[in-house]
């Protein structure tokens, strides 16, 4: 077991360096550089001075060569101190600060949620023997799936917003202002845990030992819940490490739709302004909460199936495709 | 060629129509016209108090006065400091501000201010000539790197000589007859001489200090902003309605990149006020008793400028035949609304100096086909004309930054089409067009810039500055441009600035389409919210009906 965690631990560093060398190379390999950009927004138009630019090119770091800057940059982040914002002089550690706990709390609540949604309308659709309210729960998570993110957080800024205030429209005050972009945020999430679980369930329904535990006399909910749900969840475990990634993608969106402080914003912003120092700190942040979760994912695998551990003796459970 | 990037996530490009169908289906689903409207019964009394909510359509760089350029930031800054001077918005006439009065040498290379007396910074130390030359100093030497629009307005500065307490001479190495305008501008706000001294990443995140009718209460980037009310606020220039304090106790700025989220917020009372109204969202927020203000942004309108150095637009009689084959008021009534103004010349209507030269703009394809057709660019079958054998192909390279802007242009292509001329759309993200104009990678470049001054006409179009059409310097153009920046005299420099005015159109070294439009939405209830001569936002005048 030690030595699994370590190897998991060894490839976790790898990734984040790769994260962070990678999108070094994207950045600088795009032909704008991020002073003029920035001098051109404070410009309002006028024409900016070439020895301005120079000057502030210097101030940056920029004049060096790629390798230089690598390698500062490199060692500036190791030891923590990710660098200040192009475009606005703030230190990105202190963005990311601001900026993290409030996409944190929007990207749980959303987890939590689109998990007992997903989880419940799939346990409900294994579980029920009635056709018409299986077909039922199980039209909805295409369906959820389908709709764009913002498209469904435009629908409720209307009507729980705009037509009957119930929830404030902008903002990351108090709880109700977590509410709606919870709910945009978990059901797209909910939609595929749903999915991949019914799928695994339906599957680990099939298998042999099911009959063999019918056989013995147990009951529907208890074979349900001893056998089908612990052999028919390994996917949806494995699809949930995935899954984490890409809720700070959809916070993009989001946090966009709702006008909230976050992560997603940050990343537009930085982007946009291709803020060099601010992307780099967001892409370290955000591969090391991937890293975290994936570890997380692999270090429940073998408690759920033991033959994980086992690695190269024998093929891990039919479930986990 | 790069690729098209749409600059904004993908919620703002649809986001429009599924606001509209949304609200159908909501109307629909209440069988009611939206929200309760605001009571008609307007006190005519400016009632002091209150919280004035404002959503911004993105986000400011930061507040300090002097460094920022973009218009929602000014919205913040501008409320902060105070100007040595003020341009009236109706006349253009630059009045006494923190200046009494001034004098300019015959020469116009020395400028001396007499200073107000009885002013203070919100810190409480006095105004003097010490913090005007601190101000000067500053954006001339480091600060100017990352204040790149005040520098420009004071490019030649030699020093500023400080005699006595009230007295400033900023003075130049050459004549520089725009630079009074600027002391009007956000940019060259008067600041304590101790914000001279702080790092220029900590003023943007606030650490200024300003003579404002307001001071900042808390800034937070990519968020927004709250100022709050200076008490003892005693020197508004002449052109506000009130002297004294503001009415407003606080403003609070935050930023709501969705445009139909603005308007629904305005509607259900979340927001007082909020900018960069579309034309969709105007029924909305007049139905719920608002009302959009507009004005249009003084400077250089959105125009097509054209890169001399490709062809086909090296060839003047195309430039020529363009500026007649675009019908301008079709721009407006089509994808724009009557927030808008069809351009009128190379200013916009708003600027002081504006020459009216819409006979040289009249829509007329016939023409346009007939100077075409002189100039040897005949119909192909296709319906595009060519000459020896080259299609009469251009290219336009834009960005989305105002959101009007592809519509616009796709317009353009079609009334251009209908005399032969293929024009296609390149759109690009703020630093794909930062590469672009620097590279010099364009046919035609599509911008606007925002200057209540005619010598905005040299800083974009003189070979010695920006020149976005790459071309030579030339002694028609060029020696008019210099000469009306040499006039001390305003009804001759108004002249000088007209018969530019009139060189560049007749070399077609600009296409003018139309003025942009600064357009805010506000409240039944919220009053006095007025444009500046650069149509920014004040809100020392702003007051609420207090229930």
């Amino acid at each position: 077991m030690l030595a699994y965690v370590l190897r998991r631990l060894a490839g976790a560093v790898a990734v984040l360096w790769a994260a962070f060398t990678v999108s070094y190379l994207i950045l600088y390999l795009l032909p704008s550089d991020p002073v003029a950009i920035m001098l051109d927004q404070g410009a309002g138009g006028e024409r900016v001075d070439p020895e301005r630019v120079a000057e502030l090119r210097e101030r940056y770091g920029f004049d060096q060569g790629p390798l230089q800057q690598y390698v500062t940059l490199l060692g500036r982040t190791l030891t923590g101190d990710l660098g200040t914002s192009i475009s606005s002089g703030a230190p990105v550690s202190g963005l990311i600060a601001d900026a993290f706990p409030e996409t944190a709390k929007l990207a749980g609540l959303a987890l939590a949620l689109a998990l007992v949604a997903g989880v419940g309308i799939a346990l409900l659709a294994s579980w029920t023997r009635a056709a018409w309210l299986r077909d039922l729960l199980l039209a909805l998570p295409p369906l959820g799936v389908a709709v764009p993110g913002f498209w469904v957080g435009l629908v409720l800024l209307h009507l729980f917003s705009f037509t009957w205030f119930v929830f404030p429209a902008v903002g990351n005050e108090g709880f109700a202002s977590l509410v709606l972009p919870t709910v945009t945020l978990a059901i797209g999430l909910a939609a595929v845990v749903a999915q991949v679980l019914s799928q695994g369930l339906r599957e680990a329904w099939r298998a042999p030992y099911v009959e063999t535990a019918f056989a013995k006399g147990s009951g529907r909910a208890r074979v349900l819940g001893a056998h089908v749900v612990r052999n028919g969840s390994l996917p949806t475990v494995t699809v949930l490490g995935v899954l984490v990634g890409n809720l700070l993608g959809g916070t993009v969106v989001v946090e966009t739709v709702f006008s909230r402080q976050g992560f997603g914003r940050l990343v537009e912003n930085a982007v946009t302004t291709q803020d060099i120092p601010v992307v780099q700190g967001l892409v370290v942040v955000a591969a090391a909460v991937f890293v975290l979760t994936s570890l997380l994912v692999d270090l429940v695998h073998p408690l759920l199936d033991p033959r994980v551990l086992a690695g190269a003796h024998g093929r891990t459970g039919g479930g986990a495709r | 060629m790069v690729p098209n990037h749409p600059r904004r996530t993908p919620s703002t490009a649809v986001a429009a129509p599924a606001v509209a169908t949304v609200l159908a289906a909501a109307l629909a689903l209440t069988g009611c016209a939206g929200p309760d409207t605001a009571s008609g019964s307007a006190s005519a009394e400016p009632t002091p108090g209150g919280t004035l909510r404002f959503a911004l359509g993105a986000a400011p760089q930061g507040v300090d006065p002097q460094q920022v350029g973009s218009n929602v930031s000014i919205y913040v800054a501008r409320q902060l400091a105070d100007s040595l001077t003020d341009q009236d918005p109706t006349t253009g006439e630059i009045q006494p501000w923190l200046a009494e009065s001034w004098d300019v040498s015959d020469d116009l290379t020395r400028f001396t201010f007499h200073l107000r007396d009885g002013v203070t910074f919100s810190d409480g130390s006095a105004l003097d000539s010490a913090d005007v030359k601190a101000s000067f100093d500053a954006i001339a030497g480091d600060l100017g790197a990352s204040a790149p629009l005040a520098a420009s307005y004071l490019a030649g500065y030699e020093q500023t000589e400080v005699p006595d307490e009230s007295t400033a001479t900023v003075v130049f190495d050459e004549p520089n007859a725009q630079f009074l305008q600027a002391t009007s501008t956000v940019s060259l706000a008067i600041l304590a001489a101790e914000t001279a001294d702080v790092d220029p990443a900590e003023r943007l995140q606030g650490d200024v200090v300003g003579s404002g009718p307001f001071v900042l209460d808390s800034y937070t980037q990519d968020q927004g902003a709250v100022i709050t009310r200076r008490e003892g606020y005693d020197w508004a220039p002449a052109s506000a309605e009130h002297d004294g304090d503001a009415y407003l106790e606080r403003v609070e700025f935050s930023v709501v990149p969705e445009s139909g989220v603005r308007a629904g917020g305005l509607a259900s009372d979340q927001f007082d006020a909020v900018g960069d109204v579309l034309p969709q969202d105007v029924p909305q927020i007049e139905g719920s008793g608002g009302a959009v203000l507009t004005r249009a942004n003084p400077g250089v309108p959105f125009v097509l400028q054209p890169n001399l150095t490709r062809a086909p637009l090296d060839d003047v009689e195309v430039r020529r035949a363009l500026l007649l084959a675009i019908d301008r008021q079709e721009l407006v009534d089509t994808v724009l609304s009557d927030a808008f103004e069809p351009a009128t010349g190379i200013l916009a209507s708003t600027t002081p100096g504006y020459a009216d030269l819409s006979d040289r703009l009249a829509f007329d394809p016939e023409e346009a086909g007939r100077i075409l057709d002189d100039a040897g660019w005949t119909l192909g079958p296709d319906g595009i004309r060519e000459k020896d054998g080259e299609p009469l192909e251009i290219e336009v390279t834009y960005t989305p930054v105002f959101t009007g802007s592809g519509p616009v242009l796709e317009l353009v292509a079609q009334q251009l089409r209908a005399v032969g001329v293929d024009l296609t759309l390149r759109q690009l993200t703020a630093p794909e067009q930062t590469v672009a104009q620097d590279s010099g990678d364009y046919d035609f470049y599509y911008y606007n810039v925002t200057r209540a001054d005619a010598d905005i006409l040299r800083t974009q179009f003189s070979t010695a500055q920006r020149n976005l059409s790459l071309r030579e310097p030339d002694d028609v153009v060029d020696p008019l441009l210099d000469e009306q920046l040499g006039e001390a005299d305003p009804a001759a420099r108004d002249a000088i600035a007209a018969e530019a005015q009139e060189a560049i159109l007749d070399q077609g070294l600009a296409v003018p389409l139309f003025e942009l439009s600064q357009s805010i939405g506000v409240r039944g209830d919220v009053h006095g919210v007025t444009f500046d001569a650069s149509s920014r936002l004040l809100f020392h005048d702003a007051w609420i009906e207090q229930e």
